[in-house]
């Protein structure tokens, strides 16, 4: 495998918590999301009613994904910040060291400087948490935990039982 | 990859449809997302041409069960099939746990399969990966057709090191599912390897 497996305990999620709670404040935003970059929801925060964040956490990996292949192509590593401009609501998204993505939802009650202001911080926070989970899993090697290192061919057949 | 929270206690896992254009990626999910329990499954997103050809992916979130108590979560993903949108498919690639390859049977898309799995290893090398260390599924698409390749002939050409196949057609669903669950599986028993 390219990268170790990525194991994420109750702390770690404090960490991210305990760092896009005031950013959602302080930005005045809708709501904030940390995705990671293959697409799964990590984290989020907010009131954003009833988003579909699976699909968010999806299409936003995507849309990171696809800037980047066009930053290479202009011979840039990547874009680290992208932001879509709608009439209601706008997206600001930051890319949080090579791991993660910040997306903060905003609309008219905030502003794109202000917004850009915070996110800046809490990205570069969110960074360092990233990288210590990264480090820890690494240290650990393949089978931390260890939980599913003896699962049975019968406890995965079970799950296919329709 | 597949992303292990302790917290919500899910397994994430990430399998990719690959093969030629118009050998029936789409078709396989649009068949699984019709046929899977509301409950089981999240909305399906389809990046498409408006001819309907996927112009990035199609995304369908799937919930299998429990595992040691861990949800298990499938995230399903086809990418383009058309030659010139590879630069989508290696990104669609990043982070991927396991593979389905749909091969078109018709005789004269065999060429084109054999291009698209070659493809396919290219891609993965570019990620780190290599398609003989990651668990991934065959399935011979479009059996209903007239004009198909016969099965030993393909498993020839695009299955030497015998791993798990299937006959399919999925516009019937025959083998669909079939092939999403040896898939898995395969996932599963790859967290074996690693521990997680």
């Amino acid at each position: 495998m390219s990268e170790s497996q990525f194991v994420m305990h109750e702390g770690d999620f404090l960490a991210i918590q305990k760092v896009i709670d005031p950013l959602l404040k302080n930005a005045r935003a809708r709501g904030v999301f940390v995705v990671d970059r293959v697409g799964q929801l990590i984290r989020q925060t907010g009131e954003m009613g009833n988003l579909d964040t699976t699909s968010l956490a999806s299409l936003t990996a995507g849309c990171v994904a696809a800037t980047g292949g066009l930053a290479q192509l202009l011979g840039e590593e990547e874009f680290p910040t992208h932001v879509h401009q709608g009439e209601r609501d706008s997206l600001h998204m930051t890319l949080v060291g090579g791991r993660g993505i910040l997306v903060v939802v905003f609309d008219q009650r905030s502003s794109l400087g202000l917004v850009r202001l915070r996110a800046r911080k809490a990205s570069t926070q969110l960074a360092t948490i990233f990288e210590a989970i990264k480090k820890k899993c690494e240290a650990e090697g393949p089978g931390n935990g260890k939980t599913f290192a003896d699962i049975s061919d019968d406890e995965i057949d079970n799950l296919f039982s329709d | 990859m597949s992303f292990i929270n302790y917290a919500a206690r899910e397994i994430n896992c990430k399998i990719v449809y690959y093969g030629p254009g118009l050998c029936g990626k789409t078709t396989n999910l649009q068949y699984v997302y019709a046929r899977t329990n509301p409950d089981l499954k999240g909305k399906m997103i389809s990046l498409a041409t408006e001819t309907e050809r996927t112009l990035f992916f199609d995304f369908l979130p799937l919930a299998l069960g429990e595992i040691r108590g861990f949800k298990a979560r499938f995230h399903l993903y086809t990418v383009p099939g058309q030659v010139f949108y590879d630069a989508s498919r290696k990104l669609i690639l990043k982070g991927v746990d396991g593979a389905v390859f749909v091969a078109d049977s018709q005789e004269e898309r065999m060429e084109a399969n054999i291009e698209s799995l070659e493809n396919l290893q290219t891609n993965l090398i570019e990620h780190g990966l290599e398609l003989g260390k990651i668990p991934w599924v065959m399935q011979y698409n479009k059996r209903d057709l007239p004009n198909i390749t016969p099965i030993e002939e393909m498993r020839r050409q695009l299955n030497p090191t015998g791993v798990p196949e299937f006959e399919a057609c999925a516009t019937t669903g025959e083998g669909v599912f079939e092939t999403l669950k040896a898939t898995a599986k395969g996932v599963l028993s790859d967290l074996r390897k690693v521990g997680a």
